[in-house]
């Protein structure tokens, strides 16, 4: 299933090889990356194919680790955006 | 791939606004539970819901966690049960105990149906399930009833009114040592809906289907950071237009969840309530919408327009988002239960009349509202009535929540924990209307019920 991971927090070096080298561990491939950094907060949106049997646990281990590095990190399926955004 | 701002709209929505859905709810038809042995359509009715029910907490939970949105309740109404009681007679309260014990099992907070149509006439059965309703909810904790006294087809059967203003009365006065609950879960409505996911009024009506799943969404919030950020200078109909657009999205959100929730559980989808359904949490509030549009508070000159403008439009984006639409579906005015609308009533610009005149343009009625302990079964019958006319005339719904707090003369106000808050005692006219509701009868159906 197609996911979106969103990244926000205080810009700092190696915030997308964190985020990358987590999907990578746990067979998360990512189809597309946007990122910018504004003032001094990055911010990071990618679209990811991820197992919906591990999809669960895949968001609470995400969350977790964005708060042990001053993240906000966010996985939802990628429905409920097109859901409310797209007519 | 999706536009940055949109995800991050959402994510805002539901982080810092309070975006939700509000209820998943499972209607389950009990019609074929009835026996004319009590017992044996007890032991049915159990059957039947833990069998159909019995995943909808766990399906709740597993939707939450992967689209990200919270679920906050998860919850079943059933068929009225004045119609089985009608069958098998013998002590109706046998019923809201096994209503109870399903609830617990299921880990669900709230059941619905335990209730009445008697808009009409009363059956011996409605009456005896009536006359029950203090016991019921007094020794159940999650059992909710309802009782509908009008219709406009039908006009405002006014022996109900007089015997609800009764039974309001002792349904608080048996739980007064719980700050009078039991009147909390007991709503008297004019032309109730039958497939309303919220409580306490939800029950699933004689034309549904078997069983079927609705769900309300919610999102005062939303609506109301919307409005902020547009700013002061934008026109009453930028407003509106701006609303709509809020509705929508939250409306499609619903849709999603309750397509997901239905396919999961094997139970046809029904419809989506697109009501905003305010909370104690201090931005989800309904009376801070109506502030944010201009209104220094709410109940001042102004709110009941503001309020109609909100309930309309909040209808129109939803319409365009689903294409089942039911419940209640508008904003709801409950005043324990919304931070705005406390405040309003403690600083004294908020009184029972102004949320009368509110009634008529909101989606529901005079709700979660707590009156002094002195206040007689007649007054009561008489607010009833008065609800039950606006309604009728209006062919909208309306319903009365009150909650007589007895025993607590001392108190400015009653906590009822959770989403129903606590409410401040408001004052309440003592003008008598006792020779009134004692005349009974019936209030015959207006012209607007000759359609046909």
């Amino acid at each position: 299933m197609r996911a979106i991971i969103s990244v926000v927090g205080k810009d700092k070096p190696g915030i997308l090889a964190f985020v990358a080298k987590k999907c990578a561990d746990n067979d998360v491939n990512i189809l597309d990356v946007s990122q910018t950094v504004l003032g001094e907060t990055f911010t990071m949106m990618m679209v990811c194919e991820v197992d919906s049997k591990i999809f669960t646990d895949f968001v609470s281990l995400m969350e977790r680790e964005g708060k042990n590095h001053g993240l906000v990190i966010h996985v939802m399926h990628e429905d409920i955006f097109n859901a409310m955004h797209k007519i | 791939m999706i536009n940055q701002n949109n995800i991050l709209e959402t994510i805002h929505m539901i982080d810092e606004e309070d975006l939700d859905i509000r209820t998943i709810t499972m209607g389950i038809s009990l019609l074929d539970c009835a026996d004319s042995d009590i017992d044996e359509a007890c032991k049915k009715i159990k059957n039947k819901i833990l069998k159909y029910a019995k995943n909808l907490v766990k399906v709740g939970d597993d939707i939450s966690k992967e689209y990200g949105i919270p679920i906050i309740n998860k919850r079943v109404s059933v068929t009225p049960i004045s119609l089985l009681q009608s069958v098998s007679g013998g002590d109706c309260t046998k019923y809201a105990i096994c209503l109870d014990e399903c609830a617990k099992e299921l880990g669900i907070n709230f059941i619905g149906g335990y209730s009445a149509l008697v808009q009409k006439g009363m059956t011996q059965g409605e009456r005896e399930l009536i006359e029950s309703i203090p016991k019921a909810l007094s020794i159940t904790e999650r059992v909710c009833s309802s009782v509908n006294v009008g219709s406009t087809k039908a006009g405002i059967n006014m022996d109900a009114v007089k015997l609800m203003g009764e039974i309001v009365r002792k349904s608080a006065e048996v739980t007064a040592d719980r700050n009078c609950i039991g009147a909390c879960k007991l709503v008297v409505f004019c032309n109730a809906v039958e497939d309303n996911p919220f409580m306490a009024g939800a029950f699933h009506g004689i034309s549904e289907p078997d069983v079927v799943i609705n769900v309300g969404v919610s999102g005062p919030g939303v609506v109301r950071t919307a409005i902020k950020k547009a700013g002061a200078d934008k026109s009453m109909d930028e407003i509106a237009e701006i609303i709509k657009k809020t509705a929508f999205k939250i409306t499609r959100m619903g849709q999603l969840v309750g397509t997901i929730a239905s396919k999961r559980l094997n139970v046809p989808f029904g419809i989506v309530d697109l009501s905003l359904a305010p909370t104690p949490a201090v931005g989800d509030s309904v009376a801070y919408i109506l502030e944010e549009m201009g209104v220094e508070h709410c109940g001042g000159p102004g709110t009941t327009a503001c309020l109609a403008m909100l309930n309309d439009a909040v209808k129109k984006g939803g319409v365009m988002a689903s294409s089942s639409i039911g419940g209640l579906s508008g904003a709801f005015i409950p005043v324990s239960e919304d931070a705005g609308m406390i405040a309003a009533c403690k600083s004294g610009s908020l009184c029972l009349e102004k949320l009368e005149a509110m009634t008529a343009v909101c989606s529901v009625g005079l709700d979660m509202i707590v009156v002094p302990g002195d206040t007689s079964a007649s007054t009561i019958s008489g607010i009833i009535a008065d609800e039950a006319a606006i309604g009728m005339v209006n062919s909208k719904t309306t319903a009365v929540r009150i909650i007589p707090a007895i025993g607590h003369d001392n108190e400015a106000e009653l906590e009822f924990g959770g989403l129903l808050g606590s409410g401040p005692i408001m004052p309440i006219s003592k003008v008598k209307c006792d020779k009134m509701i004692d005349r009974k009868g019936r209030i015959p159906a207006p012209l607007q019920s000759l359609k046909n």
